[in-house]
């Protein structure tokens, strides 16, 4: 059995000889990444795939991986135009909540008493859970967008406070003492250093809240929409349609991955210095 | 404009004879009033101008914290500080001193030029001379770097970006705490030697904090040696050594003489 393994592995590397060419697997690096976790992904869907087939499951029940891919293609155009008002709410709420909480944590970081007042209350909302507040914005907002948009604002407000409060804070007070010998104005510290300084800080933030808008803005159509990812998954689930509500989800995480994406590559744009590093 | 012209520091009013800084009955206490830590106590002294003059203790002595409270960053518990006559705010607005310290203090995300027109863009800006940021850089010799960013430079370099960005105000006074504490010897010895050219040049006052004897003999013109905690002032060299100062003189025996007396001055504090 041992001699038999040995000969065929010379065979097979005589063949790759014969064939002049050789694999190589990258050692490291993006391609590196891509191709492990793709491989990681495609065994998963594999083993469901295999899954569905062997034990033959119903579609209506858990629809394989081909299966998903066939609504994908089918109802390319619904889920095309339910991600269009999705994509709005997020984007509008992503900007809404964000600006909100960079506003409020200056506030806070130049503001002792502000700061002292109402960064419990921030705590507050933050732990009452986004799906019950979303009803009485329903109430308050009626049956239009900005319901929507305002979960979506809300779910990415909290982090992005905090993490700007601890960026505008986390200046390096060597720069600080230099900006008080230049007798720099408050107004120019921020615009010069703390700015500066909380950028990475809030990058980070943006990076989870960006996720995290699209969750609000699903969560707001869920509780009145006729339109949208978030109605979509609601009908395609009273339809028993599994296929189709597999292939919403999907469309779900690409939007989110595709916000992601967008933000990565502004911050590699905008932070081009080693935010670990002070001189 | 000449280049010695450009180089030179803002005209001066005040006469020959007042210091440009003058240090009266200096205390600084430091902590709570139950458990007060006093730091300098009655420190009075006069920095003429155009002088290369040095603070030099034991580590934690206050030579750092007295260099504050001429910077106006450490008001003095008690006791008055005036610059060419004027309190330190007005010293500081004014923009009559620049200051170095240890660590260059560059700001990460800007170039090198963006950081040494700094000053320019912050603070009071009224009528105070200044220097074409570019010759700043020239007289560290890092002309060729203005888009670098501070990354991009070793120790040695950041510390002269750090100096062009003092010299570029054309202050009277450059206050400098222990600039080069942090470097090698070797860019040290460097620096040290371009210090002084541009100390000649540009006829400043300079206060320098160190911790190395050799340093501070060889660098000035009077060495002030602190004692310890309470920090006063234990003595004053005047250094006896040629005005024109290479790298050779380093390593000469009269500089060896010189820090003896220095070490002998420190040791009684």
């Amino acid at each position: 059995m041992k001699e038999l393994t040995t000969i065929s592995t010379i065979d097979t590397d005589d063949a790759d000889a014969l064939a002049g060419r050789r694999y190589t697997f990258p050692e490291e690096g993006p391609l590196r990444v891509a191709l492990m976790g793709g491989m990681g992904l495609f065994s998963v869907l594999a083993l469901w795939q295999a899954l569905c087939m062997v034990l033959g499951i119903p579609e209506y029940l858990v629809p394989s991986p081909v299966a998903v891919l066939g609504a994908v293609r089918d109802d390319w155009s619904i889920l095309v135009s339910a991600a269009g008002p999705t994509i709005v709410e997020a984007g509008l709420g992503f900007l809404l909540g964000n600006t909100v909480a960079i506003i409020v944590a200056v506030c806070f970081v130049y503001n002792k008493l502000i700061e002292e007042m109402y960064f419990p209350v921030a705590i507050l909302i933050k732990t009452i859970p986004i799906v019950a507040i979303a009803p009485v914005l329903k109430i308050i907002l009626g049956n239009g967008i900005e319901p929507k948009v305002v979960v979506a604002a809300l779910i990415c407000f909290f982090p992005t406070l905090v993490n700007a409060v601890r960026g505008l804070r986390a200046v390096n007070p060597n720069l600080l003492e230099l900006m008080h010998v230049l007798s720099a104005s408050k107004f120019e510290v921020f615009r010069h250093v703390r700015f500066f300084s909380a950028t990475p800080y809030i990058f980070s933030a943006l990076k989870v809240s960006v996720t995290m808008c699209v969750l609000g803005a699903i969560v707001g159509e869920w509780i009145g929409s006729n339109k949208g990812i978030g109605y979509l998954l609601l009908q395609s689930m009273y339809d028993f349609n599994a296929p189709r509500l597999f292939a919403t989800i999907l469309t779900a995480s690409t939007i989110a991955i595709t916000g992601f994406a967008i933000v990565s590559v502004v911050e590699k744009r905008i932070i081009r210095w080693n935010p670990g590093e002070t001189f | 404009m000449t280049q010695s012209a450009a180089l030179q520091a803002a005209p001066r009013e005040a006469g020959a004879t007042a210091p440009a800084i003058s240090l009266k009955d200096i205390n600084v206490t430091f902590g709570s009033r139950r458990r007060p830590v006093e730091a300098i106590h009655d420190v009075s002294l006069d920095i003429r101008e155009g002088e290369f003059l040095t603070l030099i203790g034991h580590s934690g002595c206050g030579k750092s914290t007295l260099l504050r409270v001429i910077a106006d960053i450490i008001a003095p518990t008690r006791g008055s500080v005036r610059m060419f006559g004027q309190p330190p705010v007005a010293a500081r607005t004014s923009r009559a001193f620049s200051m170095v310290f240890q660590q260059s203090v560059l700001m990460p995300w800007a170039t090198v030029l963006e950081n040494v027109t700094l000053p320019f863009r912050v603070g009071p800006q009224a009528d105070a001379p200044s220097m074409d940021p570019m010759d700043a850089l020239r007289l560290v010799e890092l002309d060729g770097f203005a888009d670098a960013r501070p990354a991009e430079l070793s120790g040695g370099m950041r510390q002269r970006v750090a100096i062009a960005r003092a010299l570029v105000t054309r202050p009277r006074v450059l206050l400098m705490d222990e600039p080069f504490g942090a470097l090698d010897e070797l860019v040290r010895d460097t620096l040290n030697v371009e210090l002084l050219r541009i100390w000649k040049q540009t006829g400043m006052t300079v206060v320098f904090v160190t911790h190395s004897l050799h340093e501070a003999v060889f660098m000035s013109q009077r060495v002030v040696a602190m004692s310890r905690r309470p920090s006063r002032i234990g003595g004053v060299l005047d250094v006896a050594l040629p005005d024109e100062r290479t790298l050779e003189l380093k390593d000469a025996p009269e500089l060896g003489a010189q820090v003896a007396r220095l070490r002998a001055m420190l040791d009684a504090g």
